[in-house]
């Protein structure tokens, strides 16, 4: 458990150094889902099912869509 | 030179907060209202979910000014975004197994997300994460298939219904009992559907008003980006 756990965390910290450091803004997008979408498992496991569901829904369908929207008006690639 | 700054600085702010952070003991009770909530809570409000029992009971007027940030919100966005709107051109359609699976989907995401909003009192979750879930599903008819559109009308006058019953059901309570949001109706046998008095009426009348309001802004979005 507490293995499991412990990688989900470092994967959570991949993908957020990955959004930052990515230069194609999809993918950054997308790599910050990933930080949202682990935070709502670990939610869970913390025994907060409202706030890992709060968290699925908002922080990782929602916010990427609306992200994902700006970036079609703007540019894809950073400069 | 400024990425070493900025990351001294993050190092910082990191060192500070995992010291203050520290001596925060992990998972214990800090206050004794907590414990009050875990034992009175279902006694009292007749909802067995503790966290829907003190977001909608104990803590209803705090939920109003929250719904009431997002409707401000939506609004706002909705003046700002309008003003440029104009008519959508011709949208060229997904491919087939996209739009056969998001219209698959939909109906599913859909009575999940009524489900959550309408068990708020039973199971985890409630009226903010039925509609999200319900805006999401939105969310996927609008990138799947392109040429599907919510009315605007439909979507604001959920919206506003949904604000005006638990306003409306607050007021009651201020008329029966003499306290705002006053749980008026008989409470019921708890862990059955129709338990906890205003309760579940509050929760699906955010879970509509929220639900709307977040497809609402994700539809001005996306039409302003198309």
């Amino acid at each position: 458990m507490i293995f499991f756990v412990s990688l989900l965390v470092v994967l959570m910290l991949l993908g957020a150094v990955a959004a930052c450091i990515f230069r194609d803004l999809i993918s950054a997008v997308i790599a910050a889902a990933l930080v949202s979408l682990i935070a709502s498992i670990l939610f869970y496991f913390l025994q907060a099912p409202d706030v890992a569901m709060a968290e699925a829904a908002i922080g990782a369908a929602l916010t990427t869509a609306i992200f994902i929207v700006a970036i079609r008006r703007t540019n894809r690639y950073e400069q | 030179m400024r990425k070493t700054i900025s990351i001294i600085l993050l190092s910082i702010v990191a060192v500070g907060m995992s010291l203050s952070l520290a001596k925060v003991p992990f998972g214990q009770p800090k206050t004794k209202v907590g414990q009050r909530y875990i034992d009175k809570g279902v006694e009292e409000t007749g909802a067995v979910n503790i966290v829907t029992s003190v977001v909608v009971s104990y803590r209803g007027f705090d939920t109003l000014g929250e719904v009431t940030v997002l409707f401000i919100a939506a609004t706002g966005l909705g003046a700002v975004l309008k003003i440029g709107k104009r008519e959508a051109a011709a949208i060229e359609p997904a491919s087939f197994v996209l739009r056969t699976g998001c219209r698959v989907l939909f109906p599913l995401i859909l009575v999940f997300g009524s489900y959550i909003f309408i068990h708020g009192h039973l199971t985890p979750g409630g009226g903010f994460q039925g509609g999200a879930i319900v805006a999401s599903a939105f969310v996927l008819i609008y990138l799947g298939c392109r040429e599907r559109r919510i009315s605007e009308t439909a979507s604001t006058t959920l919206e506003s219904l949904g604000g005006l019953v638990f306003v409306v059901a607050g007021l009651i309570g201020l008329a029966v009992g003499g306290y705002f949001l006053l749980n008026f109706v008989p409470k019921g046998q708890p862990y059955s559907l129709l338990s906890a008095g205003i309760i579940p009426v509050i929760y699906i009348a955010i879970g509509f008003k929220v639900g709307s309001e977040l497809a609402g802004i994700i539809d001005n979005l996306i039409e302003e980006s198309t």
